[in-house]
């Protein structure tokens, strides 16, 4: 079983609640859904989709052809012609020519006729497509009675009306050819993007404080923080990117946990900020949501250009961790792993997301946070007599105070500076022993990064390595060229800055998989760690990787 | 009774010899131990210049950090904890040119902090160059025919934004100073104080032919007259009134409804937030019929 649903229409038309809605009526009749998104940089107009995903194990990639296509409009239908398979169903609101696997249902007279008004069209929408996938209606009556149930009593049996109006039309015209029914699996699963649990993270995590400026795709993560307000974690709408990291830098001295998010413009904004954070040793996680450059780029699309970016933004020579999640749990443990390694090291950290990770919504048995969250990350102000912000250690980590703790004064400068924060032009001792400090964290940082997951590498002559969203499509990659008799293996990568010290497991053909064009992973691999990489299958036309755009050019 | 030796610091003053930065440093000590704030409850932030190296040259919290950003920084501060006072102390190159976007949106946010811009109406540190401040027409060692466009006017700006204390110094003047920065620390809203601090080396005039021209503000002036305050401050073709121009009663601070949640200590002081509700909000996710 792995079905793929297209809704597409154009923004404003309600493609995002008609999928929902299908999506909630797989999860809550037990198939694991993985939905994506993909539309303009617009508020109405334009061609947009939202393509859901149903299996029968989560299966949280994209698929690049649709079983179903709903479109609502002909635009929409002509922009996604090519990927209805030749077996699929098309459902359109236009009714004129009802030939073959097309169903023609006029969703605005069902809806006004059943519903009594027409804005119940996109239940009657949904209806239809449930009825092409043999879900029970049952099951969609539930759904809707629980989405709209705050509407009242009266929206909710106008939804189910409409939509039941819409399934029997479908079922109706699809006669013989109606789908046998789904049968209910018993298993429930987490349905979430991975933005939305950063906040969740991040308050586990003790963070108090984000400034952020809104950029798409990374606003849903400030939204998100605003609206779980209770959890008490303060956000503000920063006048630009500047100001938001510099904000929250200052937040941090003053001892709270911070965080900021963006991208790729945005970070290029806060690129002296975070040089800042290196320098005065000042803890800071960044999320960095891709979309595709240069410049404004594709606004509303995904891509991994922004790896090197993140690992080199900055003037001068300092260390930071770069990090990327792959799923919504992958974004919970490494969120509280960038807290906690801001805070040990001190040091400036990037969460690497993409457009892709935030707007698609994945399955997953359960999400949970780590079993232990350590967060005491402010020195003891009793342990000092005099205290002085840069005292040497062997670590290169200094006992960090916030101001004024404990009766102390802290003193920290962009500068150059003297253990005690001050000032400083002594080349001979203070800025060499500085020098050596920040970079004692980068060895110690390199043995503490988590090397690579390795996936059935064993046997493999060809081996995929990717890092970020991409980890999904790679590994339906191998399953489907294990099963076409290739030996095939995956490497992916989630902590990449600095590199771990790793070697290539064994022998073997080496391909990057990467959202971008001229294969970042790769050249990180081969200069960093020697590794002979023979290519990469690269995108960069802003839309996500998915298996099959691997497999029509694996090697 | 905090004594003024409390905030001595034994760090190398790196400004020219007779540079009136020496008056706004002995003004903003003695204002500090006449307000009885101890070192620890202060926090001086600054960005980048000569005047941006006042933090370093008496006692207290310092967060010196990027040209132009310390107003961001400084309310990142406050919202992290307001118990202490947060003072930026920055030229005005850097709080009114590379910063200016962040002072303005400050007016609107309104943090208890205090800004005093150190306004030598030059770029001093980078060797001569216009800044914000220098009058048109003035000559430097950039704009050699002379400024071509006008100097901003922060202080109208401020109190047009609705900034509740608005002042003008002069570094010249200890006693004058120490007064006006008393009153703006002590006001619980951002206060702006702007004090005239001649440039010995790149500046255009000597000290003198400021102290000549620097008249108090009369006293029958109401600072609560917002029209009149920003005729005030626009007025300094002449002479420079200085003083209080603008002090309203004082508004909601920043953060005030976060604060009214979690109370008003240090953020890091804050328990946990209780693991429970959080892994209530990840079970929600749960798509159940």
């Amino acid at each position: 079983m792995d079905r793929s649903i297209f809704v597409a229409g154009s923004a404003g038309e309600g493609i995002q609640t008609i999928g929902d809605v299908v999506a909630r009526c797989f999860l809550a009749h037990g198939y694991p859904v993985f939905a994506n998104q993909e539309f303009e940089s617009r508020i109405r107009g334009g061609n947009s989709s939202t393509r859901i995903r149903f299996t029968e194990e989560p299966r949280n990639a994209p698929r690049e052809d649709a079983d179903v296509l709903l479109a609502l409009n002909p635009a929409a239908r002509e922009h996604c012609a090519d990927a209805l398979r030749p077996d699929g169903f098309l459902i359109t609101p236009d009714t004129s020519p009802n030939e073959g696997n097309h169903l023609g249902i006029p969703f605005v007279d069902l809806a006004t006729e059943h519903g009594g008004q027409a804005i119940y069209a996109n239940a009657a929408a949904a209806g239809a497509l449930c009825a092409a996938v043999g879900l029970p209606f049952a099951v969609l009556e539930g759904v809707l009675s629980s989405t709209f149930a705050k509407h009242g009593s009266e929206v909710v049996q106008a939804n189910v009306d409409a939509a039941r109006a819409g399934f029997d039309r479908a079922a109706s015209q699809l006669g013989d050819g109606v789908p046998e029914e789904l049968p209910r699996r018993n298993a429930t699963y987490a349905y979430a993007s991975a933005h939305e649990v950063i906040p969740i993270a991040a308050a586990a995590a003790g963070c108090r404080f984000i400034s952020a400026y809104p950029m798409s795709p990374s606003t849903g993560i400030i939204t998100a923080f605003a609206r779980d307000a209770d959890l008490g974690v303060f956000s503000e709408q920063a006048e630009d990117e500047i100001a938001a990291i510099n904000m929250s830098l200052g937040a941090s001295a003053a001892g709270t946990r911070a965080m900021t998010a963006t991208s790729g413009g945005g970070f290029a904004l806060m690129v002296e900020g975070i040089s800042l954070a290196g320098m005065i040793e000042t803890p800071i996680v960044i999320v960095l949501a891709q979309r595709p450059g240069p410049a404004t780029g594709l606004p509303t699309r995904t891509a991994q250009e922004d790896l090197l970016f993140a690992i080199r933004a900055g003037h001068g020579e300092f260390p930071r961790v770069v990090l990327a999640p792959s799923d919504p749990q992958e974004t919970i443990d490494l969120t509280v792993r960038a807290f906690d390694l801001a805070d040990r090291y001190q040091v400036p950290v990037v969460l690497l997301t993409d457009q892709h990770l935030a707007d698609s919504r994945f399955s997953l048995d359960r999400l949970e946070l780590p079993a232990d969250i350590p967060i005491d990350h402010l020195a003891d102000p009793a342990d000092f007599e005099t205290y002085a912000r840069y005292a040497p250690t062997e670590t290169g980590v200094s006992p960090r105070l916030a101001f004024g703790q404990g009766g102390h004064t802290v003193c920290l400068d962009s500068d150059e500076h003297t253990p005690e924060g001050h000032i400083t032009e002594d080349l001979q001792t203070v800025r060499p022993a500085a020098v050596e400090k920040r970079l004692e964290k980068v060895r110690r940082l390199r043995k503490e990064i988590r090397p690579p997951d390795v996936n059935r590498t064993d046997d493999a002559d060809l081996i995929l390595v990717g890092w970020g969203s991409t980890r999904g499509a790679i590994a339906e990659a191998v399953d489907r060229l294990r099963v076409d008799g290739r030996k095939a293996g995956s490497i992916h990568f989630a902590e990449l800055w600095p590199l771990p010290d790793v070697a290539r497991p064994k022998e073997a053909r080496y391909w990057t998989v990467e959202g971008n064009a001229t294969g970042q992973l790769a050249r990180l691999l081969r200069g960093g760690l020697g590794w002979s990489i023979e290519g990469t299958i690269g995108r960069s036309d802003g839309l996500p990787i998915a298996a099959r755009y691997i497999l029509e050019r694996t090697p | 009774m905090t004594k003024i030796e409390e905030y001595a610091s034994s760090v190398e003053n790196q400004w020219c010899p007779g540079c009136p930065n020496f008056g706004i440093l002995a003004a903003l000590k003695r204002a500090l131990a006449e307000l009885d704030l101890a070192p620890d409850e202060v926090c001086l932030v600054s960005g980048i210049g000569q005047a941006a190296k006042l933090p370093h040259y008496l006692k207290a919290n310092v967060y010196n950090g990027l040209h132009g950003r310390a107003i961001p920084a400084a309310i990142g501060i406050h919202v992290a904890n307001p118990k202490l006072k947060t003072i930026v102390t920055s030229g005005d190159g850097d709080l009114y040119g590379e910063g200016g976007n962040h002072l303005l949106h400050a007016f609107r946010r309104n943090p208890d902090i205090t800004v005093i811009a150190h306004d030598n109406r030059i770029y001093a540190l980078t060797k001569g160059q216009a800044s914000p401040t220098t009058p048109r027409g003035e000559k430097t060692r950039l704009q050699f025919s002379g400024v071509e466009i006008d100097p901003a006017q922060m202080l109208a700006t401020a109190i047009v934004h609705g900034c509740t204390f608005v002042a003008r110094g002069f570094a010249g003047d200890i006693e004058g100073l120490t007064g006006i920065l008393k009153r703006a620390i002590a006001h619980r809203s951002l206060s702006l104080v702007d004090v005239i601090q001649p440039c010995i080396t790149w500046g255009n005039h000597p000290v003198d032919w400021y102290r000549e021209r620097v008249v108090p503000i009369p006293d029958d002036h109401d600072p609560t007259d917002r029209d009149r305050a920003v005729s005030v401050a626009l007025d300094v073709e002449d002479t420079f009134p200085v003083g209080v121009l603008c002090e309203l009663p004082e508004r909601e601070t920043f953060a005030a409804t976060y604060r009214d949640r979690v109370g008003d200590g240090p953020l890091y002081e804050l328990p946990r937030v209780d693991r429970s509700t959080l892994e209530e909000r990840l079970d929600r996710r749960t798509v159940r019929l």
